[in-house]
């Protein structure tokens, strides 16, 4: 079902200026570096040069509102913000800005709504993801209760995915602690039909024909909460994060195990190889190097904080055989913190930047692609989500090199051509196999 | 007889910056002048419930003093010259 709304353009925010904390907004150019934190008091968005060393903040926007999900879409031209202002009240509406916050559209009608018929209501929206390079109207969001929604027209209006609105499974998955939340969505970069997404706790669930059937993908993955602890579906995935040059490789954080699959999650392979646990919410994949992806380890799910009090990194560069703590930078006394599902993010710059933020408001960030860490931000509310991209980068995810980075000027240098997966290349050259 | 809404500041900015809002025509029930009022401003229907027509859990609606959610939900009358008022609830962390 497709609705349609009229847009109120509304300074800042609807909060009246009385109550209104003083609001600061960044403006950036080509070359700088964003980060968007979303937390359960509003969203603010970070600006750096590409040194990524001093940070101007920007917000807070949606006063008051928990922000589960946040995007930038670059895509022909925009400079578009995209976030999720959800209220215990007046319930959750697409909010974005084409100037970094200054004027903010809230739909007059809420846009992501079910339709009457599927007697559903919407509680949040967990997951903002903008479409492939070649479809720039396409944006998607991840819901609660989960189903996924679709925009073909740059975010004007929303439909459910009826394959996913109407899945058979649905009326035997089960809401995890965050309640029923579809989390998690990865477009092939190759394959337009197909797509994976992740509900807790209902785990990985693939589609090869465009959205119109899903199939559980959860083969050796853990549901050690059931009776049956390799089942269908059910599983509790907490996060899933795509290899930036084999499209075909996940990795995955589940509520206990760590897993990778090769075969774009057909079946999957443990790879809790030499961590303090292997329960954890948040896994990104580095945006250009193969086989290297972050997690931050939690000791469990009885005791949600990192181990030994100890704030660590963990990163493999060998798509799993083995992971080392990064904790240059970090506290590594007394530090009880907790990293959500959706609070670690890269940039696509060369070298890559990491940043996550924690449930105790602290935004930390790096810009060698893990190697130290800088804490950028304190004393914000609990942190839900964090995004990063480079402002006017070329939407393939193709790094940017920044090789003044010391001095805070920097210098962009595109890679070759060949040294990146291109989807229509890589189509190509499985034709030529065949 | 019309009826007139008295709504919270955060609703006025979707309203024209009124916080009462008078509607007219003789509503029977909360739910009638629900729906007059969605006719005048429209921008308030997906803010005071959600998709199914259910008022948002942590809104509160009182047809004078009293609670709809304790007297007949949106079938709740509408005593002629009755103020409805729409007050969020006591929520959140």
């Amino acid at each position: 079902m497709k609705i349609s709304g009229t847009e109120a353009k509304i300074p800042g925010s609807p909060l009246p200026e009385e109550i209104m904390p003083a609001v600061h907004h960044i403006s950036a150019k080509k070359g700088d570096v964003i980060v968007l934190v979303g937390t359960m008091k509003g969203a603010f968005v970070l600006r750096s040069n590409g040194a990524r060393k001093k940070w101007e903040v920007g917000g807070p926007y949606s006063v008051g509102s928990p922000v589960y999900a946040m995007a930038f879409d670059q895509r022909q031209g925009r400079h578009r913000l995209w976030w999720a202002q959800q209220s215990f009240r007046w319930g959750t509406v697409l909010c974005s800005s084409d100037d970094y916050g200054k004027t903010v559209t809230e739909p007059e009608t809420y846009s992501v709504k079910f339709p009457e018929e599927s007697k559903l209501a919407l509680k949040n929206i967990w997951q903002i993801c903008i479409g492939r390079a070649d479809e720039p109207g396409t944006l998607y969001c991840g819901v609660e209760p989960a189903c996924l929604f679709v925009s073909r027209d740059a975010g004007k209006t929303w439909s459910p995915v009826e394959g996913m609105l109407n899945h058979p499974h649905r009326a035997k998955w089960q809401p995890g602690g965050g309640g029923l939340c579809l989390h998690t969505i990865a477009p092939d970069p190759v394959d337009p039909k197909k797509m994976l997404i992740a509900i807790s706790t209902a785990g990985c669930y693939r589609t090869d024909d465009g959205g119109a059937t899903w199939q559980a993908r959860n083969q050796g993955v853990r549901a050690q909460f059931l009776p049956d602890q390799y089942p269908e579906f059910g599983q509790c995935v907490h996060k899933i994060a795509r290899d930036p040059r084999q499209p075909n490789r996940l990795y995955l954080q589940n509520h206990w195990g760590l897993y990778r699959s090769d075969d774009g999650g057909n079946s999957w392979q443990d790879i809790a190889n030499g961590v303090p646990s292997d329960f954890g919410f948040c896994m990104v994949a580095h945006p250009h190097e193969s086989g290297t992806a972050y997690i931050v380890p939690i000791e469990s799910d009885e005791y949600r904080c990192t181990p030994e009090g100890k704030l660590r990194v963990y990163r493999t560069r060998n798509a799993g055989k083995s992971w080392e703590p990064l904790t240059r930078g970090l506290p590594q006394k007394n530090a009880l913190e907790t990293v959500l599902r959706d609070s670690m993010a890269t940039d696509t710059c060369d070298p890559a930047g990491i940043y996550f933020g924690t449930r105790s408001g602290k935004v930390y960030g790096s810009s060698d692609n893990g190697n130290s860490w800088q804490a950028i931000l304190e004393g914000l509310p609990p942190v839900v989500c964090v995004r990063a991209a480079l402002v006017d980068g070329d939407g393939t995810g193709s790094p940017q090199r920044h090789g003044s980075a010391e001095k805070g000027k920097s210098r962009t240098k595109m890679r070759s051509a060949s040294s990146r997966v291109s989807p229509k290349r890589s189509a190509r050259a499985r034709a030529r196999k065949r | 007889m019309p009826v007139t809404f008295r709504i919270p500041t955060y609703l006025a900015a979707f309203a024209g910056g009124q916080n009462l809002l008078r509607v007219e025509g003789s509503p029977a029930t909360v739910q009638e002048a629900l729906q007059s009022l969605w006719q005048i401003h429209p921008a308030l229907r997906d803010r005071i419930v959600d998709e199914q027509g259910e008022v948002r859990q942590h809104i509160n609606i009182f047809v004078g003093e009293d609670a709809i959610r304790f007297a007949d939900g949106l079938a709740t009358k509408v005593p002629e010259g009755t103020e409805i008022l729409i007050v969020p609830a006591v929520s959140g962390g």
